[in-house]
């Protein structure tokens, strides 16, 4: 199983960290998401795995239990960065319906073009 | 248990919805409420830096659970005065934000900067690694919408930019903090701590990895080489105002490291013995002269003083990377100098640029006033290269001394020395060329412009007081120096600051 589970997590996170290289909104959107995968499954195996063990201690009998914490942070990094990509959606497509292109990077036009008519 | 330490936290954050919510549609309401919600927030950190100056590191066990099963915040002499920092340049900020219209030009300004307040104050009052992770995230996502505030295309881009590239960095921060749970159990400061000094070395592998990680998020935070390329970009594009409450955020960072790499990470720690500082050292250098490039190759105002940010975030790291007591105490002076150095310098900008109409760097017919902006700049360009008598000469000398008995003391003092240097020719250049040559290009027959009106006493209270902090800490210097050789002397008191938090003594850790 552990191979399974790091494995998932490489794999994920190569195919995120592909896609944010791809600096274009929709890729990078599903990069960020991929790697927000990765790593909640990491941060879930950093409790060390356990199959059918709940998170209680049972003072009863000695049975084995899994670390709850993990799966507190986990639930944290959820929420999180589920707020996140909401946000990031949200900017990307301000961005694209101003500029008119999905690019990230900054061009050298960009740089050049002072800020009139923005203010500042 | 002084219930006060939680309130920089807890005031912002009811403050920010009720602004959101019950005064959106009133900007005066929005205004008065912002104002006085900081002005409050100034006065408990003042009076937590009282608290603070007794040396005792004092601790909020939130829930009353013990540490280290619940979460902590901890005040200490270097928390007090980050937080004290933060509710000082965040009055001048807005301030000078609501004198100059910028929070008109968009929605929930207001809401957005107490947010912004409470992830800076919370990060730098927590003992808690997960919760310094929540706190990072509410300061950004606070200031994704300040950045963006305004909007226009080019703003827009590098909204986006700096979005994308600080979740990819909150990613590498939770894979740090996983895999120092993996490797310690906790996730608890002080617990921490302890824990580290206690992994044998050869099973410190993971630990190591999550060290470097750690630092690499920080470094991100802090505008550190190779990751600093976010930065003039950013700040280049948000509005001036906001990148002068920015000034903090690299702080942030610079903070997180200093804390991390002195309490958890010490140089007393065998797991990670040296790593740290010499992988910071180099970084800081290129840092530095990435800067003064910067500064001196810029055609823009605004990334010209993004650049100046990144020199003195270089300036400043050159003396933690030493992590000896006196050059952190000189490093915390340098803190306090740049920080206001460069909220000056933005808020002047903006009221240049706005009179301009444009940022660009090349000779155009004067504002009305010039003079009086020439002077401003002029002051404040003195105290951002570093040259006497202001704050910034001061702080780059506690810094050259700080690292002089390092072996790469040549190194460093080259590095400072001469991207002073290139720094001040490239603010020489600029101000002669925004300044000086405009008046060349002046009509003598012109008649002043009728619409022209002496700028008010408002928008200019920020630009001074900012400017005034640089003078006040070059004049003071000898109390603050005293203040903040205790608060290094108190950072490298480890053993101190476990039993404060852990209630149990820290036995043989130093």
């Amino acid at each position: 199983m552990e191979m399974i589970v790091a494995s998932a997590i490489g794999v994920l996170t190569a195919g995120g960290i592909y896609l944010i290289l791809r600096l274009r909104a929709f890729p990078v959107i599903l990069g960020m998401a991929l790697l927000s995968y990765a790593v909640n499954v990491f941060l879930f195996a950093t409790g060390r795995l356990a199959v059918n063990a709940p998170p209680i201690l049972n003072k009863y009998a000695d049975v084995s239990y899994s670390d709850p914490l993990p799966q507190a942070l986990v639930l944290t990094a959820i929420v999180i960065s589920f707020g996140m990509t909401a946000v990031l959606v949200m900017i990307a497509l301000g961005a694209y319906l101003e500029a008119d292109s999905d690019e990230i990077n900054m061009t050298d036009e960009d740089d050049a073009q002072d800020t009139e008519g923005q203010g500042v | 248990m002084n219930h006060w330490i939680i309130a920089p936290v807890v005031l912002p954050a009811l403050l920010a919805p009720v602004i959101a919510y019950v005064m959106r549609h009133d900007i005066k309401l929005a205004r008065y409420a912002s104002v006085a919600g900081t002005v409050m927030l100034a006065a408990i950190s003042l009076g937590l830096l009282a608290t603070a100056a007794d040396g005792e590191t004092h601790v909020y066990y939130l829930g009353d659970w013990p540490a280290p099963f619940g979460i902590v915040l901890v005040l200490d002499r270097l928390s007090a005065m980050m937080v004290l920092l933060t509710s000082i340049l965040a009055l001048i900020v807005l301030w000078h934000a609501i004198a100059t219209e910028w929070d008109n030009r968009g929605r929930h300004f207001h809401a957005l900067f107490q947010f912004q307040l409470m992830g800076v104050c919370g990060a730098f009052l927590t003992g808690d690694a997960f919760n310094l992770f929540v706190f990072f995230e509410v300061l950004l996502i606070a200031s994704y919408g300040l950045m963006i505030h305004g909007g226009g295309k080019v703003r827009l881009k590098a909204g986006l930019q700096y979005v994308v590239m600080n979740l990819a960095g909150s990613t590498l921060f939770l894979f740090a903090l996983g895999a120092l749970y993996a490797s310690t159990g906790t996730l608890n400061l002080a617990d921490l701590a302890v824990k580290v000094r206690e992994l044998p070395v050869e099973e410190a592998a993971i630990l190591r990895v999550s060290a470097v990680l750690l630092l690499m998020v920080f470094a991100i935070k802090a505008a550190l080489f190779p990751v600093q390329f976010w930065l003039p970009a950013t700040y280049a594009n948000a509005p001036a105002p906001v990148a002068a409450l920015f000034a903090i955020m690299t702080k942030v960072g610079a903070y997180a490291i200093i804390r991390f790499y002195t309490l958890v990470f010490g140089p007393d720690v065998a797991a990670v013995d040296g790593l740290i500082g010499s992988w910071v050292m180099p970084a800081a250098v290129i840092t530095v002269a990435i800067g003064a490039i910067g500064v001196l190759g810029a055609r823009r105002l605004m990334p010209m003083l993004s650049f100046a940010v990144v020199g003195s975030m270089g300036t400043l790291l050159l003396a933690v990377a030493a992590f000896t007591p006196e050059a952190i105490g000189a490093g915390l002076y340098y803190l306090l100098h740049s920080t206001f150095a460069a909220a000056a310098l933005f808020l002047l900008a903006d009221l240049v640029v706005t009179r301009r109409g444009s940022d660009a760097l090349s000779a155009q017919p004067p504002i009305y006033q010039n003079g009086l902006f020439a002077a401003f700049f002029f002051v404040g360009a003195i105290g951002v290269t570093g040259m006497p008598p202001l704050s910034g000469f001061l702080g780059k000398l506690l810094v050259l001394d700080g690292v002089r008995d390092m072996p790469w003391m040549a190194t460093a003092w080259a590095a400072i020395l001469i991207g002073s240097l290139v720094t001040i020719v490239g603010f020489a250049r600029a101000g002669s060329v925004v300044f000086w040559k405009a008046t060349a290009l002046a009509d003598p027959e012109a008649e002043e412009p009728e619409d022209a009106e002496p700028i008010g006493v408002n928008a200019l209270t920020g630009v001074s007081l900012s400017l005034a902090a640089l003078v006040l800490l070059a004049v003071f210097a000898g109390p603050v120096m005293g203040y903040l050789e205790q608060t290094s002397a108190q950072l490298f008191d480890v053993s101190a600051y476990v039993e404060a938090v852990l209630g149990q003594p820290g036995e043989d850790l130093k």
